[in-house]
């Protein structure tokens, strides 16, 4: 079968909504010469009109999306620094989240944010490390986190066809990833994934996390029968999904890239308590609170969630109850 | 381009100043709640902009952008409902005065934010240009909005990339109550000249000036593509927002006041018709608010189990607050 990189799988799905629909355009710096690889070959293919280059006003042009796709465009906007999304949040939550509900439904913006480097990338430091996909979950913007080759491209294709606002976020903890997909499909949002099946703890892992969580799944083996839960999706999350699983193993740990105070793992973990009876308090491992990840590699991955945690919170609700 | 009509830019004027007052009147009775930002005294820049444009253009309006989507076709009856938040509202109740919009007749909204609306508008123009359109769009703002980097950064793509958008600056003096010497660094239309966009100034206070003004800009704009500014030199003649009538907030003088009011908009427009046909316009001005404010206040107001309607355009239901 065809060895698909996650970079690849994000320029497969462009490159073909692209060809699908004249109205997709992208938007974004250094995209021509495709600096972060996703757009690589776009520009030859579909031309500058439809593969523009910006000068760097991440503010304007993010409204300039807005704008577009008020009156039925299906701009992609892309952002080479996670904490750009600062920069911007006010030009998504405040306007494009926002504009079907305050013109009374006159309108749709179906504008793709997409992040292709989230979170940490390992020398680049305090400002270029962010993972601020809880913010937009807060704020009720569609907000994905592939994990896998095959989900960048089908998430990437949906969140295109979506006709509300979606930011994307492709960890650069798992862009070098490659998996065996012949022809990839579109990914419905908001639908979860059971990567493997278990019978003791739910583990819920978000974007790269999932293949640590799947690693220590199993070294455990032997000890406990680890589910991981792959959200996907974490804004509209797959509740039923995650009730199912949790239903049936009744124990539950998180695994999560944002900072703990008022990250998802906190929304999933009070979600779950607050519909099902769990044989053990639930756990989350994340990044710490008010997380500004140092430069020093060793600093580094100690503030972000790891497997030792992850092993040591998955012990815990196992022996509880 | 021919002169604008002085019976059209008259009725204007006059239709949006009566609408004002009639709207203060429902915030003092309580039936528009959260207040307005009245655009009394600048009802002329709307009026003269937009009778220079085609249906088919659009526009983007400010916080005080009751005026905005008047002038470009809103029917008053329907934006009177959204200001008192009924179901028969331009935007059924959900946006209210600062959000008010009309994409049918090219109102991409009234916006709270300062300085938001010129991106907006410069991307919708090069959407639909994109497609063989020839519309051109106009980004109106207040001489705040030019400190907002988020402006002078569409301003910088509106020129590089040769959008037709017109941005009209309404030069009121104030911020708030910040003084355009005290907050304006350079002059205004230096901003736009910074970014090669041709920039004119005009009385604000004349509709046939800015009719005029527009007039000449856009002629430019739709044949050479490109953006261009124009400052509207203007006056507010009552508070910034209606808070501002239980609180006084001393930041212009009386005189100030009074000088800034003898420059009325629609003194100047009407006394350019006979008084027959100005008698005649005000009192069908007045039968369309006097039926617009009794619609509105019998029209519905929005189910509460509807609260969360038209959030996403998807499809998608939003989890409730729980309890
Ligand atoms: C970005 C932003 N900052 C502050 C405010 C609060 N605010 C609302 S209107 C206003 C003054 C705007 O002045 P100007 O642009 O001159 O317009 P005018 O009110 O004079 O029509 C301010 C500060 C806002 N709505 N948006
Ligand atoms: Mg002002």
């Amino acid at each position: 079968m065809p060895r698909l990189s996650y970079r690849k799988a994000l320029n497969r799905a462009l490159a073909d909504e692209l060809a699908r629909d004249e109205e997709v355009f992208l938007l974004g710096e250094d995209i021509q010469v495709a600096a972060s690889a996703v757009t690589a070959g776009l520009l030859k293919r579909f031309g500058p009109e439809r593969v523009r280059d910006t000068p760097l006003s991440e503010q304007a042009f993010t409204s300039f999306a807005t704008g577009a796709a008020l009156v039925g465009a299906r701009p992609v906007v892309e952002f080479q620094i996670p904490a750009l999304l600062f920069l911007v949040f006010e030009q998504i939550v405040n306007h494009a989240h926002k504009f079907p509900l305050m013109t009374g439904g006159q309108c749709a913006v179906p504008v793709t944010y997409l992040v292709p480097g989230s979170g940490s990338r390992t020398g680049w430091a305090g400002q270029h490390s962010d993972h601020p996909y809880s913010l937009f979950a807060h704020a009720g913007v569609t907000t994905v986190v592939p994990a896998t080759p095959a989900d960048a491209y089908g998430l990437l294709v949906s969140a295109i066809r979506c006709d509300d606002p979606v930011v994307v976020f492709a960890p650069a903890a798992a862009t070098e990833l490659r998996a065996d997909v012949s022809d990839p499909v579109p990914v419905p949002l908001g639908r979860g994934r059971v990567h493997r099946s278990g019978d003791d703890v739910t583990v819920v892992a978000v974007g790269h996390l999932v293949h640590d969580a799947l690693a220590v799944a199993d070294e455990l083996a032997g000890e406990v029968s680890v589910e991981v839960f792959d959200p996907r999706t974490l804004y509209p999350f797959d509740w039923d999904g995650l009730l199912g699983s949790v239903a049936r193993t009744g124990r539950l740990v998180v695994v999560d890239d944002s900072n703990r105070s008022c990250g998802i793992a906190g929304e999933i973990i009070a979600t779950v308590v607050e519909q099902v009876r769990l044989h053990a308090p639930p756990r989350r491992v994340t990044r710490p609170d008010g997380a500004v990840l140092p430069f020093a590699p060793a600093l580094d991955r100690a503030v972000q969630p790891g497997r030792e945690l992850l092993r040591h919170a998955i012990a815990h609700v196992s022996k509880d109850g | 381009m021919s002169g604008a009509d002085p019976i059209r830019l008259y009725r204007t004027v006059r239709l949006i100043r009566r609408f004002e007052e009639r709207a203060i009147e429902l915030v003092r009775s309580g039936h528009i709640v959260g207040g307005i930002h009245p655009y009394l005294g600048q009802e002329g820049i709307a009026a003269g902009v937009c009778a220079a444009l085609r249906p088919d253009d659009v526009v983007a309006g400010t916080h005080r952008g009751h005026g905005h989507v008047l002038a470009k076709g809103a029917d008053p009856a329907r934006m009177m409902a959204e200001l008192c938040g009924r179901v028969t509202g331009l935007n059924r109740g959900r946006g209210g005065s600062m959000h008010a919009a009309d994409f049918a007749a090219g109102v991409l909204g009234a916006n709270a934010i300062v300085g938001a609306g010129g991106a907006i508008v410069t991307g919708a123009v090069w959407a639909r240009r994109r497609r063989g359109e020839d519309l051109v769009g106009v980004s109106f703002l207040g001489d705040g909005a030019v400190n907002e980097g988020m402006l002078l950064e569409a301003f910088n793509l509106a020129a590089l990339w040769r959008v037709p958008v017109l941005f009209v600056c309404e030069n009121n003096g104030y911020a708030t109550t910040m003084p355009v010497a005290d907050a304006v660094a350079g002059s205004i239309s230096a901003r736009a000249e910074a970014f090669g966009i041709r920039a004119s100034t005009v009385d604000g206070q004349d509709p046939a000036a800015v009719h005029a003004s527009t007039a000449a800009a856009l002629a430019r704009m739709r044949a050479d593509g490109g953006p261009e500014f124009l400052e509207a030199r203007t006056y507010r003649f009552d508070a910034h927002h209606t808070f501002e009538h239980a609180v006084r907030l001393d930041y212009r003088s009386p005189a100030e006041v009074a000088q800034g009011r003898s420059r009325d908009p629609v003194q100047i427009a009407g006394s350019r018709l006979p008084a027959a046909e100005r008698a005649a316009i005000d009192a069908d001005v007045e039968a369309v608010l006097e039926a617009a404010v009794a619609d509105a206040l019998a029209a519905a107001e929005p189910d509460p189990a509807t609260a969360l309607e038209y959030l996403y355009a998807s499809g998608l239901t939003a989890r409730t607050g729980g309890g």
